[in-house]
């Protein structure tokens, strides 16, 4: 039942040794980037004197400001000629932050994504259809190496067209599947309107739901439908992306793979760690990447650690699911997407007043954005045609940035909360 | 002669048009003619009044997305045919129509109808040549439909 029995069921003594030799390691490593060689010096930081886990706030933390600024070399420990592969944050078309690996890195990375496949109950009999996004988004290629190390038969069919995906589950008897919760539920709307049952007529067994905050009825729901066991977890590009936490069989909160990262929970605002249980920003430190180590990452999801110990034996701590954000990202059928995102191109087309509402709603199992959008007094000319051409210009615009297809609302001028101090930007009304 | 149409933009909701009326009753804004074309969420209320500035003056002023647009109000005998006489000699000078709606005056006698066009100088004096009678707005506020009924 465990992929690496000594280092998952590890005595939390010598697993923290384990952690701060890597964390030494790591140190050593990233003061020749340019970021952390710059950093350390400007806070004279002296990192011989970082000797316990206690000592890590006194290390800097790092945000995605950093990495934007540093982009897109900044981070990098090594020459460039090491780095074999890149990934990026999903949804931002604009200036994405990037991550650099190894071939160390790939091979780290694909065998937490196995040992989290296998805690769950994957085997090489498997027959594993990976229906996520190959490609810059790190869930796709991810899900498939660690498939591949396990030896399960991987179908990389990636994401959407939903009757090639009931038909590859049901000729090829698929067992496993990862995928979008959201997209779990869409897919069970096309499983009964063509009368195929999940239950009685795939294999279907095991189902990594990933890339989108989820609730444990929506989890409960799709379950139900489709008679698999669903396993959360949780990951960020800037983490490797998938592997960093995830569910056993006990489905009680996601084990954080400890020998691979140091993983703190701060106050968002006072940057102090909260006493363990409590709710605050989880901090993530990587402790075994060379190509662009990151140290005390600030990843603005909301979450607690889960006290005791987990009865599968596992030592590695378990954090809960990701209750909110510190910031206002959105997710949305598995894209991060800023409001600031949707500000920035609506305010460079003509026509478009000051003010914008978001409004994220789930329907027939959908999800669904709807902009509503203010339109100027001045540049109403009296016909309808004009309004059209300009609703149609701002779904396309839109479409371009956030990679998904808003529905556009035209609205008056004034019609919607003044976009001075706090205005409420997102009305999410998805609900189970 | 040119007259004006007042073009309210508005959401496709219960009371904008109510919102609308309530704001000429107040003025004491008589209302001509009235179409509204919508696309789902929105549309534009199209209005033909006897004061247009006025009544474009209240709703900007009652916060209303409003603006005149141009067009001819162009009388037409209410019998088979009488419109067509009007769009055939519209499209021998090939002026495009964007938007038209017409009201009768006087039952089987008189109609007018409204036309929005793309060369509205040129369709006024084609019209003109040919003997079709225009109103402006200080004619339309004159007229009193179905007066031979009183």
């Amino acid at each position: 039942m465990y992929w690496e029995k000594e280092i998952e069921t590890m005595d939390r003594g010598s697993l923290e040794k384990l952690q701060m030799a890597r964390l030494g390691e790591t140190l050593a490593r990233v003061k020749n980037s340019v970021h952390y060689g710059k950093r350390f010096a400007e806070l004279g930081l002296d990192t011989a004197k970082i000797r316990t886990l206690a000592d890590l706030e006194r290390l800097p933390l790092t945000t995605k400001e950093d990495l934007r600024e540093q982009w897109p070399y900044g981070f990098l420990t090594c020459s460039r000629d090491e780095i074999i592969r890149m990934h990026s944050s999903s949804g931002t078309t604009g200036r994405a932050t990037v991550i650099f690996h190894t071939a160390n890195d790939i091979a780290a990375w694909t065998n937490l994504l196995a040992r989290s496949m296998f805690m769950a109950g994957m085997r090489r009999s498997d027959v594993f259809q990976n229906m996520m996004t190959y490609g810059l988004f790190t869930g796709g290629l991810g899900f498939h190496y660690g498939a591949e190390e396990i030896g399960a038969l991987v179908i990389p069919a990636g994401a959407g067209n939903s009757k090639r995906q009931i038909q590859l589950m049901q000729d090829f008897e698929t067992t496993a599947i990862h995928i979008i919760p959201s997209y779990a539920l869409h897919l069970s709307t096309v499983f009964t309107e063509t009368g195929i049952d999940p239950r009685r007529d795939t294999k279907l067994k095991i189902a990594f739901l990933g890339a989108e905050p989820h609730s444990e009825n929506m989890r409960r729901k799709i379950e139900d439908f489709y008679g698999f066991k669903g396993f959360n977890s949780y990951g960020l590009s800037e983490m490797n992306g998938p592997g960093m936490a995830f569910e056993c069989p006990e489905q009680r909160g996601m084990h954080v793979w400890e020998d691979n990262y140091i993983i703190e929970v701060i106050d968002p605002l006072t940057l102090r760690p909260v006493p363990e249980g409590e709710e605050g920003e989880l901090i993530a430190t990587t402790l075994l990447r060379e190509g662009m180590p990151i140290l005390r990452y600030r990843t603005k999801d909301l979450t607690r650690i889960i006290p005791g110990p987990c009865p599968c034996g596992r030592t590695h701590r378990r954090i809960e699911r990701i209750t909110g954000r510190t910031d206002d990202m959105m997710i949305l059928k598995g894209v991060n997407i800023f409001p600031i995102q949707i500000e920035k191109r609506l305010m460079e087309i003509p026509g478009v007043g000051v003010n914008f509402l978001i409004i994220l709603e789930r329907e027939n199992y959908n999800d669904q954005m709807t902009v509503k959008v203010e339109v100027q007094r001045d540049f109403f000319g009296g016909d309808l045609q004009q309004l059209e051409i300009l609703r149609r210009r701002i779904v396309e615009e839109l479409k371009s940035d956030i990679l998904i297809t808003p529905r556009v609302d035209l609205v008056e001028q004034d019609s919607l909360p003044k976009s001075e101090g706090k205005a409420v930007r997102v009305i999410d009304n998805r609900k189970d | 002669m040119i007259t004006y149409q007042l073009s309210i933009f508005a959401e496709n909701k219960p009371g904008r048009l109510a919102a609308v009326t309530q704001v000429l009753a107040k003025e004491k804004i008589n209302i001509r003619a009235t179409t509204i074309a919508t696309s789902d969420t929105f549309g534009v209320i199209n209005l033909i009044v006897d004061n247009p500035q006025r009544a474009k003056d209240a709703l900007t002023k009652a916060g209303m997305t409003v603006t005149l647009n141009r067009v001819l109000a162009v009388v037409i005998p209410d019998q088979p045919g009488g419109l067509d006489k009007l769009t055939q000699l519209l499209v021998s000078e090939e002026i495009n129509i964007n938007n038209a709606y017409g009201f009768v005056l006087e039952g089987r006698r008189k109609a007018v109808f409204v036309v929005s066009v793309d060369q509205i100088e040129k369709a006024e004096k084609l019209l003109e040549k040919n003997g079709f009678q225009t109103l402006d707005a200080e004619a339309l506020s004159a007229v009193e439909p179905f007066h031979h009924l009183k």
